[in-house]
């Protein structure tokens, strides 16, 4: 079934209108030698029914674990209204909204999202999104060449603490352009980068430096010195943030004693009413300052009067996407993720600043909750001292991988496995429990892990 | 049509909110172990209104907007064709939806099988022997495509080869893309039929040629009929070929890119497969390879093991992969409906979307000549899309291609895809897909028609178009000059 | 037909120069080049100070349309940018001979400059492009 309207009397009226006996004959102008014989490597169609009960087998094969990972995607409760309204229709089967007269929908509900993620991240001025939050950091550290007149070495810092498949995407996307990536290590007992591991880049020409803030590992980073020791050397900040975190946590824009703040900050707005989905769709957001605006790259939405003076919105600055594909650092990302930035408007509406504090205050509880239930267990405990937020590193006295496979047995999946992209750290835990979490589920994980542990051992 | 709706933040009261939906307060002691310096001092700007306030106010904006489920929307190049209601529907059964992208492999077969299969239909219906499904949009899609080849070339050790020749047809993204991945680009002209200058081509490619990129049936909505010679040529200097899926939708089932030499394709699946545009995203650019550039795919990729498990292919697996292009998988959700959607069509039906795409579209243009306008190119078949040139009416009547896109909205029509390719002056790019009707063909007909009329005898109705929008031609000189991109309260 | 003023000098890519008395030279861009970008929406000058070498993209000109580079046609130290085009850049659609400069600069001695050519060739140079 292709969704095909016609019936055999309009094909006939419209073959006569063209002039033509066949529909083969439209493909005349192709080489015959060219022609699909056959797709038998594509299977038989299937009805609405049918395919229904596929779908609902294989999402029955893969269940619903009790879930503790973090690491980039975090659960957190959608109300319902948020995708009631983004699958309207108008909303999903609308398009980029070049004819902003028939788009003023999207376009003001980005203009909407625009100013909330602004005021979140503490910035000036958001785009309309980008792909997701590695991405976006490639985003960020193409426009930290453009947009930092005073550095030419193309040199970007990027702490361990990172994300690592941030550094992975950064370097696949924007390695082809001449920019380089440097480690830079953190401090084995507070898991976080400190200023002395920069001391060696003092009189060196660096373009910009990531800071995550929570880190990839949960530990609080010392973000105002690090801003404060980049602005000093003309370095600049790109930020990656939670948004969840940003309720409680200083945005980006108040970072350094100046509260001079980042000049970039990106991150990935999953959190903010996207759901897991195995890995995506979800979106990057980018936020800067108006001095910068010119160099950011994806699209933005102003507000404007039309003909009769009424106020109207449409896309803005589309001059400076094709000038930014010119020059050196080049961009080519000509989307936004619109469905997505729907979906976040919609929560941040339902959530308000309250709602989204009482989320992240609840996911820290719940997180601390986890941690203190499992470093009870013989065998378990903290690798780092120091403030963490809504995720923990945990060292175990043995392999961590028999441990998470029994756990998944049992129904509960016990986090990430930090051996293959930390090895330094041993064996190592990535934790992570948001408010959906609750008393019960921590302590069906404290059992099964026992279990688990009973098991390992007797095998 | 609804005409106006508030800021949202214009709604909001101090103290409101969707309180059903937040989770219980906490005493302070819950966060006191977060330093003072790292704290927030004040809220961030969040609308505080009430859930039905919010439902209300987003399902009039959702009003304000034309969709595929409301108008008719020829975007040419776009490929607006119905969005399918079971692929949305199975695509979010909450098992799909609640998967952690990092969940074990054996919490995840169902959706392995999935992205597997579609892996396979895919390869099948591009005649491609390799596919990776991570990259996230088309132009994403279009820069794994380029990277592989150079990557490629690098790998025998040809470093010289850095020039990219591309159409003067061509979308802007295909020179950046070009730029992005450490290339120069090399433009070649097309003839008046629509073909590309053999000529230009020969003289074009050499020692330096990484290769071209090409879409066919090109932007100009014609078929490359010497596709074969042109793959011929590029072959022959080292070069390898390109192909911009964006035009699939016109010659699914009927002919296949691999067939026709290319050696790396992007596919849209937001255009050929169906997934929703939502508002501008998100997408998948899908890519396909031939066996040679099989070892530069990007990562992660689906792999089949003995006992029919499925299990993520990554960096140990594709050492001389381009690498990740994605925080996890790609846009995973989008990927799950155009899987639905190509089961649904099956094998039978992948001809269908090429067949009734492509009399769609030479329906539309013969009764738009017979009706008196100007084909581009009108001794050509049309493919899945056509263009028209108005620069007779800008010329007699000084009523331009805006003009009539403008009028169109008037008539419950989006416009087409306007002034591009910029080859063609004064252009509609018209693009009516497999999924509508006769009789909504005939309506456009009608409409343009009566554009036509109007343009001749009362053309001040046409310029000053729409009438009946929310808004009216806006000013975006000002948008761009008095730059207005976030609300601010006002004292 | 737009206006070519015969007491300056042009380049290919559509920038005036004029000679000033202190040996200083103004540049900006034709009524051609206005007129093809449309209104202009944001404008970029060099600061006073800068050096520049011949061709060095050293300005853009930005319209709803497009955002175009201006090439200095000589190698020299930028003087001054025009100060009045950061809120009034459509001082170059209106007057672009005139307040619209964009910069002016001090030649460095015996530096090559890019074939600067007299208005009767810019103007035939605009007839063949069709302009």
């Amino acid at each position: 079934m292709a969704f095909i309207p016609h019936t055999p009397a309009d094909v006939e009226a419209m073959l006569a209108t063209i002039g033509v006996s066949s529909i083969e004959q439209l493909f005349d102008e192709i080489p015959a030698s060219l022609r699909v014989k056959s797709l038998d490597g594509v299977p038989v169609g299937l009805n609405e029914m049918q395919i229904g009960r596929l779908m609902s087998e294989r999402a029955r094969i893969d269940g619903r674990p009790l879930c503790f990972i973090g690491a980039g995607a975090y659960e957190h409760h959608i109300p319902a209204a948020v995708w009631a309204l983004t699958t309207r229709g108008e909303f999903y089967s609308a398009y980029t909204p070049y004819q902003a007269e028939a788009s003023q929908g999207t376009l003001q509900l980005i203009y909407e999202y625009q100013t909330m993620m602004a005021s979140l991240t503490g910035m000036e001025v958001s785009n309309a999104s980008l792909y997701d939050g590695a991405s976006a950091v490639a985003e960020a550290s193409l426009m930290s060449v453009r947009a930092n007149r005073k550095s030419k070495s193309l040199r970007i810092l990027v702490p361990r603490t990172v994300n690592p498949q941030y550094r992975r995407v950064a370097v696949a996307t924007a390695g082809n352009q001449g920019l380089r990536f440097e480690d830079v290590p953190y401090a084995p007992d507070s898991g976080v980068t400190s200023v002395d591991a920069l001391k060696k880049y003092d009189s060196e020409d660096v373009t910009a430096i990531v800071i995550q803030q929570p880190n990839f590992f949960g530990q609080l980073e010392d973000v105002d010195a690090l801003t404060d020791w980049a602005h000093a050397k003309g370095i600049f900040v790109i930020a990656v943030v939670n948004p969840t975190s940003l309720a409680l946590l200083k945005p980006p824009g108040e970072w350094g004693s100046s509260g001079k703040g980042a000049d970039i900050v990106v991150g990935d707005g999953q959190p903010l009413g996207v759901p897991l989905s195995s890995g995506g769709p979800y979106f990057g957001f980018m936020t800067t300052r108006m001095e910068y605006v010119r160099q950011m790259p994806g699209r933005i939405v102003g507000r404007t009067v039309d003909l009769s003076g009424r106020e109207g919105f449409t896309l803005t600055l589309q001059a400076r996407e094709q000038h930014i594909r010119r020059a050196k650092a080049t961009s080519n990302i000509c989307t936004n993720q619109g469905l997505l930035v729907t979906a976040a408007t919609i929560y941040m509406s339902l959530m308000g600043p309250v709602g989204l504090k009482r989320t992240a205050e609840g996911s820290h509880a719940s997180t601390k909750e986890l941690v203190s239930a499992l470093t009870a267990v013989k065998g378990v405990r903290r690798a780092f001292a120091g403030p963490f937020f809504h995720e923990a590193v945990l060292l175990f006295d043995r392999p961590v991988a028999p441990i998470l496979t029994s756990l998944a047995n049992r129904g509960i999946l016990g986090g990430l496995d930090l051996s293959e992209l930390h090895p330094e750290l041993g064996y190592a835990l990535l934790v992570c429990a948001t408010e959906t979490k609750t008393r019960s589920d921590i302590d069906s994980y404290v059992t099964a892990l026992g279990e688990a542990v009973q098991a390992v051992r007797a095998a | 049509m609804r005409t106006h709706e508030k800021v949202i933040f214009e709604y909001s009261h101090p103290g409101r909110g969707a309180t059903d939906q937040w989770p219980p307060e906490l005493p302070a002691s819950a966060t006191a172990d977060l330093p003072q310096h790292l704290r927030r001092s004040k809220p961030p700007l969040l609308p505080e209104v009430g859930e039905l306030e919010a439902v209300r106010h987003f399902t009039r904006l959702s009003q304000l907007n034309f969709s595929i489920d409301t108008h008719f929307y020829p975007l040419g190049s776009c490929t607006m064709k119905y969005n399918p209601k079971a692929c949305n529907q199975y695509a979010m059964l909450p098992e799909f939806l609640g998967r952690h992208p990092l969940a074990p492999e054996s919490h995840g077969q169902g959706f392995l099988a999935c992205m597997y299969e579609l892996q396979e239909m895919l390869k099948e219906v591009t005649g491609m022997q390799g596919v990776a499904l991570s990259p996230m949009a088309g132009a994403h899609g279009e820069f794994a495509g380029v990277a592989m080849i150079r990557a490629y070339h690098r790998s025998r050790g040809d470093l010289a080869r850095n020039e990219i020749i591309v159409p003067e047809a061509a979308h802007g993204t295909n020179p950046a893309t070009a730029t992005m991945c450490g290339c120069i680009v090399r433009e070649i002209p097309v003839n008046d039929e629509g073909d590309i200058e053999l000529d230009a081509l020969k003289a074009a490619v050499g020692p330096n040629t990484a290769g071209i990129m090409l879409t066919n049936p090109s932007t100009l909505g014609v078929f490359e009929r010497r596709i074969e010679e042109v793959a011929r040529i590029v072959h022959s200097a080292g070069g390898l070929l390109y192909y911009d899926g964006a035009n699939l939708n016109a010659i699914l089932g009927k002919v296949r890119p691999g067939d026709m030499g290319f050696d790396v394709i992007h596919m849209n699946l937001h255009k050929t497969f169906s997934t929703p545009h939502g508002g501008g995203g998100p997408g998948a650019g899908a890519v396909g390879v031939s066996a040679r550039l099989r070892p530069f795919l990007p990562i992660p990729i689906v792999g089949l093991e003995e006992g029919n498990r499925y299990r993520w292919l990554a960096e140990k697996d594709v050492p001389q992969s381009i690498g990740r292009l994605s925080g996890f998988m790609g846009n995973a959700g989008v990927l799950l409906r155009a899987y639905i959607y190509m089961r649904m069509l099956g094998r039978e039906g992948m001809s269908q979307v090429g067949e009734y795409a492509t009399l769609n579209a030479n329906y539309l243009l013969a009764r738009l000549k017979q009706a008196g306008f100007d084909a581009a190119y009108p001794s050509r078949r049309a493919s899945h899309e056509f263009i028209i040139t108005l620069k007779r009416q800008a010329r007699d009547l000084d009523v331009t291609t805006m003009d009539f896109a403008k009028r169109l909205l008037d008539h419950g029509f989006h416009a087409p895809t306007t002034y591009f390719p910029l080859l063609v002056p004064e252009c509609l790019l018209i693009e009516p897909t497999e999924t509508e009707g006769k009789d909504v063909l005939d309506g456009f007909v009608t409409a343009m028609t009566q554009i036509q009329q109007e343009a001749e005898q009362e053309p001040e109705r046409v310029t000053s178009a729409p009438h009946t929008m929310p808004v009216r031609r806006l000013d975006d000189v000002r948008a761009a000059k008095q730059l207005d991109l976030r609300w601010k309260p006002t004292a | 037909m737009s206006n070519v003023p015969p007491d300056l000098q042009y380049t290919k890519t559509h920038e005036w120069v004029r000679t000033l008395p202190d040996g200083t030279v103004e540049i900006g861009i034709t009524d051609h080049a206005q007129h093809a970008l449309g209104d202009l929406v944001f404008v970029e000058v060099p600061e006073g100070g800068r050096t520049v070498a011949l061709g060095e993209p050293c300005a853009v000109v930005e319209s709803v349309k497009a955002a175009s580079d201006v090439y200095s046609p000589v190698a020299g130290e930028i003087t001054l940018g025009n100060p009045l085009l950061a809120a009034e850049p459509e001082a170059v659609n209106n007057d672009p001979y005139g307040k619209g400069w964009l910069m002016r600069l001090r030649p460095t001695k015996g530096a090559a400059s890019a074939e600067l050519m007299a208005a009767d060739d810019y103007r035939k140079l605009l007839q063949a492009e069709g302009g």
